[in-house]
């Protein structure tokens, strides 16, 4: 893109930036806006909502929003705000994303440096869990985890999380390890070194980049997911997402939009934490499986 | 097996006469893989396969409240295709997929476009159109049911500044809450093809645009005769994980307007969560989901097969 600047004159050349910067401040105040509104609307009073506009900076700015959203609005049935949920969703998030990165981590290095007949036709048949819709497992799952005994449960949602985020997972690590030349294995098998002491000496200190790509994208996933929360658990079991769901979609009473706001953003604040941090990561991780397959 | 026979003089190195013995280990080392990969087979062979077929199954039940295993053959099917509520299911996902997917296409390609510009924040304005997907669908639906709520939203603030008859309530509007869902799905994905394009713009060669150039090419002519069609993977891809997005839209339809009003912006997601768990139809929750599953197949399989036809020919 560099050089066909010249073929322009000055003029036009000029014009032609002031366009591109224009379009590209207009759509970033399009993108930026939402956020924006939930945080102004988050610090104002009742009042102050009703009275002024979406885009109008808060006057008086109260925090009691947020400390109604986390300590006591309704979602559901009990009314202790979504400090619980919050629990709830770390007690899950945080193992699921640790077994299901350690697993797919292991079946990347199994499917690209100990090949055996068939295992690419596995990778394969693994590869259709990306694509399913989730709607044609609940029914079965929900019948089984019942029969396990940990419907309704951390455990449960661990298992869920764990089971149908391996295809992803799994897709990241070998996508990575694909490129690891094989002829490293091959000395270090005649070395004499076994299976677990390759994965450690070698395998691991590789890796770093693609663990980082795949803990957030998997800590995005499941922190952010809905289904799988609110079909398989229910009251104080609930993921913070479905406790969103619960406070901002019940209409009792008076619609506290800035309760709501607060809340929205309680919810996403770990997420987009992480994505500020290592957004470059994360970037990495959407185009890891996409562009290359 | 080298090993044995390189030593004796006049012997093939390829034809061991004498196989050395294998140990413990070398059993142990060819298991190995094959016990790592194994749970994770076993995984997807019970919890994906075998769960598709068994909601197969319950497709072709009676089930109601609770599932029942005797075959009833495709009662639920032909109940699925005479309720009015699947019908405008339907109607919306094409709605909604197609807008969603187109919207999302050309937005991000503009995007893309303009960020090669050589622009000065490039990093900063690219998370800042990226950060929408961090954010889980219900945040978002949250967030943009309140901008597109009539009293105190956008409607509200247009007339404030003084367009008093400005009017924009298709959140609340049966026909129109489709479309409102296509602008929260739209806003919150376009940022991702926009990386995906923006990455397959600089992969683009330099030495045949400089040719361009040298021929005289204008910016424009250069970017439709060389660059876009370039892009047909990146196209692919994206296309294939838009369609993707947009089957499986339940979060966002959910949060924003619950379906509603009625269920007038129902999606097959949000069809057969309530037909499956709110209204104990387990058997027509199964059938809908299936047909999920084939719109599913029916769309990716002939993508997939036909650039992967592609791709060998060229």
């Amino acid at each position: 893109m560099s050089g066909w600047e010249r073929t322009q004159t000055a003029g036009s050349q000029r014009v032609g930036r002031l366009i591109v910067y224009t379009l590209l401040i207009v759509f970033a105040l399009y993108y930026l806006m939402p956020l924006f509104v939930m945080v102004a609307t988050s610090l104002k009073s009742l009042d102050e909502i009703r009275a002024g506009n979406l885009l109008a900076l808060p006057r008086a700015i109260t925090l009691e929003a947020w400390a109604k959203a986390w300590a006591s609005a309704c979602t559901g049935v009990d009314c202790d705000g979504l400090k619980g949920n919050f629990m709830n969703s770390v007690s899950f998030v945080v193992p699921a994303v640790v077994l299901s990165t350690l697993i797919g981590a292991f079946n990347g290095y199994v499917l690209t440096q100990w090949r055996f007949r068939g295992s690419d036709v596995m990778f394969t048949l693994l590869l259709v869990g990306c694509f399913i819709p989730f709607q044609v497992v609940l029914l079965p799952m929900a019948q089984t985890l019942g029969w396990l005994g940990i419907a309704n449960s951390t455990t449960g949602l661990i298992f869920v999380h764990v089971v149908y985020g391996l295809a992803f997972t799994t897709l990241f690590f070998r996508n990575f390890y694909v490129s690891v030349p094989a002829e490293l294995t091959k000395a270090a098998r005649i070395d004499g070194a076994g299976f677990f002491t390759i994965f450690w000496r070698i395998i691991l200190p590789l890796s770093p980049p693609i663990i980082v790509v795949c803990v957030i994208w998997q800590f995005t996933q499941i922190w952010n997911d809905f289904l799988f929360g609110v079909v398989f658990s229910s009251g104080e079991r609930q993921p913070i997402t479905v406790a969103l769901n619960n406070l901002v979609n019940t209409s009792t009473g008076v619609k506290e939009y800035n309760v709501d706001m607060a809340a929205a953003i309680i919810a996403g604040l770990p997420t987009l934490f992480v994505y500020i941090v290592a957004g470059k990561y994360f970037l990495r991780g959407l185009t890891a499986g996409a562009v290359k397959g | 097996m080298n090993q044995v026979s390189a030593g004796v003089p006049g012997m093939d190195p390829g034809a061991a006469l004498v196989r050395p013995r294998r140990g413990l280990a070398d059993y142990l080392e060819i298991a190995l893989p094959k016990v790592v990969l194994g749970p994770t087979l076993l995984c997807g062979l019970v919890f994906i396969y075998g769960f598709i077929l068994w909601t197969a199954w319950l497709s072709f039940t009676e089930s109601r409240l609770l599932p029942r295993y005797d075959f009833a053959g495709a009662l639920q099917y032909i109940a699925l295709f005479a309720n009015e509520r699947w019908w405008t299911a339907l109607k919306n996902l094409a709605i909604f997929g197609s807008l969603f997917i187109g919207v999302c296409l050309a937005l991000g390609l503009l995007l893309a476009i303009l960020l090669d510009q050589r622009i000065r924040a490039e990093g900063f304005l690219r998370a800042v159109y990226l950060y929408p997907m961090a954010l889980s669908f219900i945040v978002t639906g949250t967030a943009w049911k309140w901008i597109l709520n009539p009293g105190l939203g956008l409607q509200h603030l247009m007339r404030q500044w003084g367009f008093e008859n400005f009017t924009f309530e298709w959140i609340v509007t049966p026909g129109m809450s489709i479309y409102a869902v296509v602008i929260a799905g739209a806003w919150q994905s376009t940022g991702f093809v926009m990386a995906l394009f923006l990455a397959g713009l600089r992969g683009v060669d330099d030495a045949i645009i400089k040719a361009a150039q040298v021929d005289g090419a204008s910016a424009t002519r250069i970017y439709t005769s060389i660059i876009v069609p370039s892009l047909r993977p990146v196209f692919f891809s994206s296309l294939i994980i838009l369609a993707h997005i947009a089957i499986k839209s339940f979060d966002l339809v959910m949060a924003l307007t619950g379906g509603g009003p009625g269920f007038s912006s129902d999606l097959p997601a949000t069809f057969m969560y309530i037909f499956a768990f709110n209204r104990n139809q387990i058997g027509l929750g199964a059938a809908s989901a299936m047909m999920m599953l084939m719109t599913v197949v029916a769309i990716i399989v002939p993508m997939v097969y036909s650039e992967t036809r592609r791709h060998r020919r060229a």
